[in-house]
C-alpha cells in the first residue's frame, strides 16, 4: 500500500482502541522477569560457550604483537581469536569504526581479541592474560582548537545575507556554547548469542533496534549472503541509538563461535560499552542572533563542530536551525572533525539534542536583551514554512499552542522575572523554559497478519525498545480488524518476519503502525472477497454489510487466513516539512551556598499528531525529560585528553539522572492530527521529550542565580564563585 | 576437519579453531592433576546450598561466581538482570534473608543457608504481586530491563521505612518516618532506570504503600 496523499476521515477518527490509554500488553512478562533478553536465551541452542572481549588500551596506532599463550592454556578456554588472526572485517554503510580484524587501532577499547571458554569466570580470567604491544601514533583529541581553526570555512547553508543583516540589527547576541560527549547508557549492555558453529548459516539472538539493518550489516562485515543470517530480538533492554548497529558483541561472538565450533554468548562488560561502542559527540557551537526592537529575528547564524572517526558525521547540532525559527538571513554550518575517539553516532534525537541545548539558551539570552518574555519572543518568531523557502510549508505545526498551553498550565506568568530574586530558605528558585523541535520522518514498514479462530497474530521485524511497540501495534490491528485488544497477539523482532521501519529517529511508532494497518487492510480485502462483499465494515468482532453480520471467528472454520503488506510513503511528503514540536517549563532550586541545582517541577506540552496511546507516549516524553535532566546537570563523558578515551566509562562515573533527581513530571499532548504524516495521522514522540529540556533547566538555573552557564553540564563549580552573596 | 571459511581468516585462526580447543581441554585435565600452584586464583569449586524462592538448591560453583550469575546462569532464573556487574545500577537487586542486596556484589558461595527471593518468587504473569501490578498500572517501566530490580527494591523500601531505618533525607530521627516522595526517591536511587520511568515508579510505590496501611 502506498500512502500517496493526505489521509481523509478514516476509521482512526472514530477509534475505539487506538488513542485510548491501554497499559502495555508486554507488561506482565516484564514485571515478572519472564521477558527473555538476548543473553538469557538458554533455551534456543544447546552447548553455549561464553565469550569475553579484550579492548585496545591505546587510541591510535598499530598492534605489533599479541601473546595469547597463557590465555589459550587457561582452564576452560576453547578458543582465542585476536584481531591479528583475521583480515580487517567490513564496515557497514552507517558506521565508521571497524569492529574487528587487522592490526590497526582507530580508537580506545576497539575490540582486539575474544576469549571463548566454558564459563564466564574462565573467559574473563583468561582474557586478562593476553599481552599486547603497540606502536602508538600521534592522535587528535582537542575539539576546541579544531573549531577555532575551522570557523568561517566550509560551505554554509545560507539564506539572504547574514553578515549585513547582523551588522544592521539593533539587538544582537554572539556567544559560544559547548555540550560534552554523552553515552546512551541503556540498562542492558550490548549482548548476543551467535551460532556460527559450522560456518554455514549464522543465527543470532541479540539486542538490536533494527533487525534488517543488522542482517545487512553482518552480511557486509563478514562478506556472506544476507539470506544465511537470521536475527531475533524480541526484547531489548534500552537502545537510544546505541543498538541501531551491529556492535562488537555480535561480531566477537560470531568469530568465537566459528573458531570454537559451538554457539557463543557474549555480553559487553559495562566498562567496555562507552569506549567500544558509539556515543553522542561533544559539540562547540557559536550562535549569533540579530533582531529588530519588536523581537523579530532578522539574522541567525549557527556554526558548530563535533568529532567523528573518518567516514562518520558526528553530532549535527545545527539540525533544527534551518527550520525552527523565522529570520530572513541565515548562515548555518556544521564541521565534522576527524578525531581518534570512539565512534560518534546517533544517540536519541541526534542533532537536535545538542543543538537545542545551545540554541534555546541563546533564545533565552536574546529575550532578555530584548526585554521580552521568552515565551513571547518564541511566538514572535514562529514560522509555518521553512524559513527562506515558501514552497516548503510545515505539514502541521502548533508550536505556538504548545507554548501557550504549557505556560498556562505551568503558571509561567506568575514567576519571578528578576534573576536571583526568589528564595526558599537556602534555595534560590528559578524558572526556565525552552522550545522543542524534532523531525518526524517515516520509513517503509511491513507486517504480516494471521487470523485463526477469531484471534489475530501480527508478525513484523519491528522492535520494542521500551517504546510501547507491542501495545500500539496491537491497538492498530484491533482497530482495523474490529477486534478487541485481547484477541490480538503481537510477535516482533525476528528477521523471518516482514521488514519494518525498525526503531530509530522517532520514526518507529508512526511507520510501523502504518505497516500493520496496511497488512490488516490486505486481510480485510481477502475476507471481503471470500464473503463476496464490496466494502464491509469490521466491528465488534464481526464483518458487517448492511443487515448481514458474520463473526470473524466463523469466517475460515479453523483455517488460517494470512495477509501481508508494506506501507510505503509517497513523494508528496517531500513537498513539506514533517516535524514535532513542544515547549518545556522547569522550576529549579539552586542551593545558595553550594550551587547544587535540583529540579523541582517539570512540564512539557507536545504537538506530535495523533497520540496512539497516551500512557506509553507520556512515558516516552517523561523518559526524554529525565534523560535531558541528566544532560543538563550531570552527564559528561570525561575525555582524557592525553590518551584519548572517556575516563568515566561505567555507571558510577557517568552520572545519569536517578530517582532522587526527578520530581513528578507533567505532560500535555495537544490534540492534533497530521493528515499527511500517516493514515493514522500520527508522528513520533520518542525523541521530542529530550529536545530542549536541558536548556529549560539551564535557563531556570540562570533565573535562579543570575549566573549564565553556557558549558554543559551545569555543575556547581561553574556557578559557585558567582552566586549572589549569602 | 575442513571448515568452510567465508571471511578471510588468516591461517593461524584456523589452527586455533580446530586444534586449540582440543589442546585447551587436554591442558585443563592435566592442570588439575598437577600441583595447585599452577591454577589461577579462584578457580576452585565448592558446593553451596541455599533456598531460592522457597526451593532448596544445591550448586557446585566456581568461587568467582556471583550470586547474580548463580541465579542467571546456573538456576536459569534470568529475571534478575545484569546491567553493570559492579553494583552501580541496581538491576540485579534481590532479597537475601529479607534484606535487598545487589546480587552482583556478593559471591554465591557466601550464601550457604541463605534465603533468596528473586522477581520470579514474587509473582507470575497470571498472578502478579501487588507491586508488579502497580508497575503495570502506572507504566513504571519501558524497556523492562531495570524493572525486576526496581520492584525488588520497591518492596524493600516500604519495609525499611516502616521499620524506621533512616535515610539521607530523614529529617527527624525520633518520630516515625513518613512514607513520602522524597523518602521513596532517596531510597530508590540505587536503581537506575535509563528509560526514565522514575515519576511513574514513585506513583506505583506510593499506591502500594498506601494500600498496605
Amino acid at each position: 500500500m502506498e500512502f500517496n496523499k493526505p489521509a481523509d476521515q478514516n476509521l482512526f477518527d472514530r477509534s475505539k482502541v487506538v488513542g485510548k490509554p491501554h497499559t502495555r500488553i508486554d507488561g506482565p512478562l516484564k514485571v515478572s522477569g519472564q521477558a527473555p533478553y538476548a543473553y538469557e536465551r538458554h533455551d534456543v541452542v544447546d552447548g553455549q560457550l561464553v565469550g569475553y572481549p579484550v579492548g585496545s588500551t591505546i587510541a591510535k596506532g598499530r598492534i605489533t604483537s599479541m601473546n595469547t599463550e597463557a590465555a589459550k592454556k587457561a582452564p576452560g578456554v576453547k578458543a582465542v581469536v585476536t584481531t591479528l588472526d583475521i583480515e580487517p572485517l567490513g564496515i557497514w554503510d552507517y558506521n565508521a569504526a571497524r569492529l574487528f580484524g587487522g592490526d590497526k587501532v582507530e580508537h580506545y577499547h576497539q575490540a582486539i581479541a575474544v576469549v571463548v571458554a566454558e564459563t564466564f569466570e574462565q573467559a574473563r580470567a583468561a582474557a586478562a592474560l593476553i599481552e599486547t604491544s603497540y606502536d602508538v601514533e600521534q592522535a587528535k583529541f582537542d575539539l576546541k582548537s579544531e573549531f577555532e581553526r575551522l570557523q568561517g570555512t566550509g560551505e554554509p547553508d545560507t539564506v539572504g545575507n547574514f553578515d549585513e543583516a547582523f551588522a544592521a540589527a539593533p539587538v544582537t547576541l554572539d556567544e559560544v556554547y559547548t555540550t560534552p560527549s554523552e553515552s546512551h547508557a541503556m540498562m542492558e549492555p550490548h549482548a548476543s548469542i551467535v551460532d556460527w558453529s559450522d560456518g554455514g548459516d549464522m543465527k543470532l539472538w541479540t539486542s538490536n533496534q533494527m533487525i534488517e539493518w543488522g542482517r545487512q550489516a553482518l552480511a557486509k562485515i563478514f562478506s556472506i549472503d544476507p539470506d544465511r543470517i537470521s536475527l531475533e530480538s524480541p526484547y531489548i533492554g534500552g537502545g537510544f541509538g546505541a543498538k541501531l548497529w551491529v556492535c562488537s558483541d555480535a561480531v566477537l561472538a560470531a568469530v568465537g563461535s566459528r573458531a570454537a565450533g559451538r554457539p557463543v554468548k557474549l555480553a559487553m562488560p559495562r566498562p567496555f560499552v562507552a569506549n567500544n561502542t558509539t556515543h553522542r559527540s561533544a559539540t562547540i557551537q557559536r550562535i549569533k542572533i540579530g533582531a529588530a526592537e519588536d523581537g523579530k529575528i532578522t539574522a541567525i547564524s549557527h556554526e558548530a563542530a563535533s568529532h567523528t572517526l573518518l567516514g562518520g558525521s558526528g553530532e549535527n547540532a545545527i539540525a533544527q536551525t534551518p527550520y525552527f525559527y523565522a529570520g530572513d538571513n541565515r548562515y548555518i554550518i556544521h564541521h565534522p572533525v576527524e578525531m581518534n575517539l570512539p565512534e560518534a553516532n546517533a544517540m536519541r534525537a541526534p542533532g537536535e539534542t545538542a543543538g537545542l541545548m545551545a540554541l534555546e539558551i541563546a533564545m533565552d539570552e536574546m529575550a532578555e536583551k530584548l526585554d521580552m518574555d521568552p515565551v513571547e519572543f518564541r511566538i514572535a518568531n514562529d514560522t509555518q514554512i521553512k524559513p527562506g523557502n515558501p514552497m516548503k510549508p510545515f505539514s502541521d505545526r502548533h508550536f505556538v499552542e504548545c507554548l501557550r498551553r504549557g505556560a498556562d498550565a505551568f503558571g509561567w506568568a506568575d514567576r519571578n522575572k528578576t534573576p536571583g530574586g526568589q528564595r526558599d530558605g537556602n534555595w534560590l528558585i528559578g524558572h526556565g523554559m525552552a522550545g522543542a523541535y524534532r523531525g518526524a520522518p517515516t520509513m517503509k514498514s511491513g507486517a504480516r497478519v494471521r487470523l485463526k479462530d477469531g484471534s489475530l497474530t501480527v508478525e513484523t521485524d519491528m522492535t520494542d525498545i521500551g517504546t510501547g511497540s507491542y501495545t500500539i501495534l496491537a491497538q492498530t490491528a484491533a482497530e482495523t480488524m474490529g477486534l478487541p485488544l485481547e484477541a490480538v497477539d503481537v510477535q516482533l523482532g525476528k528477521s523471518s518476519y516482514p521488514v519494518s521501519s525498525g526503531s530509530g529517529g522517532q520514526w518507529g511508532a508512526a511507520s510501523s503502525t502504518a505497516g500493520v494497518y496496511a497488512a490488516c487492510v490486505a486481510l480485510r480485502q481477502q475476507i471481503a472477497e471470500r464473503l463476496g462483499l464490496e466494502d464491509p465494515r469490521f466491528e465488534g468482532g464481526n464483518v458487517v454489510d448492511g443487515d448481514m453480520e458474520t463473526a470473524l471467528v466463523d469466517i475460515a472454520q479453523g483455517e488460517e487466513l494470512v495477509a501481508e503488506d508494506t506501507m510505503e510513503f509517497g513523494d508528496f511528503k517531500k513537498n513539506m516539512v514533517h516535524a514535532t514540536f513542544g515547549a518545556h517549563f522547569v522550576e529549579v532550586g539552586v542551593h545558595a551556598g553550594t550551587g547544587e541545582t535540583r529540579v523541582r517541577r517539570m512540564l512539557a506540552a507536545c504537538d506530535a499528531g495523533r497520540i496512539l496511546n497516551p500512557i506509553t507516549a507520556r512515558s516516552q516524553v517523561i523518559g526524554g525529560m529525565t534523560m535531558g535532566t541528566g544532560g543538563a546537570l550531570s552527564e559528561e563523558l570525561a575525555l582524557d585528553q592525553g590518551r584519548g578515551f572517556f575516563a568515566n566509562h561505567d555507571l558510577a562515573g557517568y552520572e545519569v539522572a536517578v530517582h532522587a533527581d526527578i520530581p513528578h513530571q507533567e505532560v500535555i499532548f495537544l490534540d492534533t492530527l497530521d493528515v499527511s504524516a500517516t493514515p493514522l495521522k500520527a508522528k513520533g514522540v520518542g525523541e521530542l521529550g529530550l529536545c530542549g529540556v536541558a536548556a529549560a533547566i539551564a535557563n531556570a538555573a540562570y533565573n535562579a542565580t543570575g549566573v549564565r552557564v553556557r558549558d554543559y553540564p551545569v555543575t556547581l563549580d561553574k556557578m559557585i564563585d558567582k552566586l549572589p552573596a549569602i | 576437519m575442513n571448515l568452510p571459511i567465508e571471511f578471510q581468516l588468516r591461517r593461524r585462526t584456523l589452527l586455533i579453531g580446530t586444534a586449540a580447543s582440543a589442546a585447551a581441554l587436554r591442558f585443563a585435565q592435566t592442570a588439575q592433576a598437577q600441583t595447585p600452584v599452577s591454577k589461577p586464583a579462584g578457580a576452585e569449586k565448592s558446593a553451596v546450598t541455599m533456598t531460592v524462592n522457597g526451593e532448596t538448591k544445591t550448586l557446585e560453583l566456581d568461587h568467582r561466581t556471583t550470586l547474580l550469575d548463580a541465579l542467571r546462569e546456573h538456576l536459569k532464573l534470568t529475571g534478575t538482570k545484569k546491567g553493570c556487574d559492579h553494583g552501580q545500577c541496581g538491576a540485579c537487586t534481590v532479597s537475601v534473608n529479607g534484606t535487598r542486596v545487589n546480587s552482583c556484589l556478593s559471591l554465591a558461595v557466601m550464601h550457604e543457608g541463605d534465603e533468596v527471593t528473586t522477581i520470579e518468587g514474587l509473582g507470575t504473569p497470571d498472578n502478579l504481586d501487588p507491586m508488579q501490578q502497580a508497575f503495570v498500572d502506572h507504566d513504571g517501566f519501558q524497556c523492562g530491563y531495570c524493572t525486576p530490580g526496581q520492584i525488588c527494591s520497591a518492596k524493600a523500601v516500604i519495609d525499611e521505612i516502616r521499620a524506621g531505618v533512616p535515610s539521607h533525607v530523614t529529617s527527624d530521627l525520633t518520630s516515625p518516618i513518613e512514607m513520602s516522595g522524597p523518602e521513596i526517591r532517596e531510597r530508590m536511587s540505587g536503581n537506575i532506570c535509563r528509560c526514565g520511568a522514575y515519576s511513574n515508579i514513585v506513583e506505583a510505590i506510593t499506591e502500594v504503600a498506601g494500600e498496605q496501611v
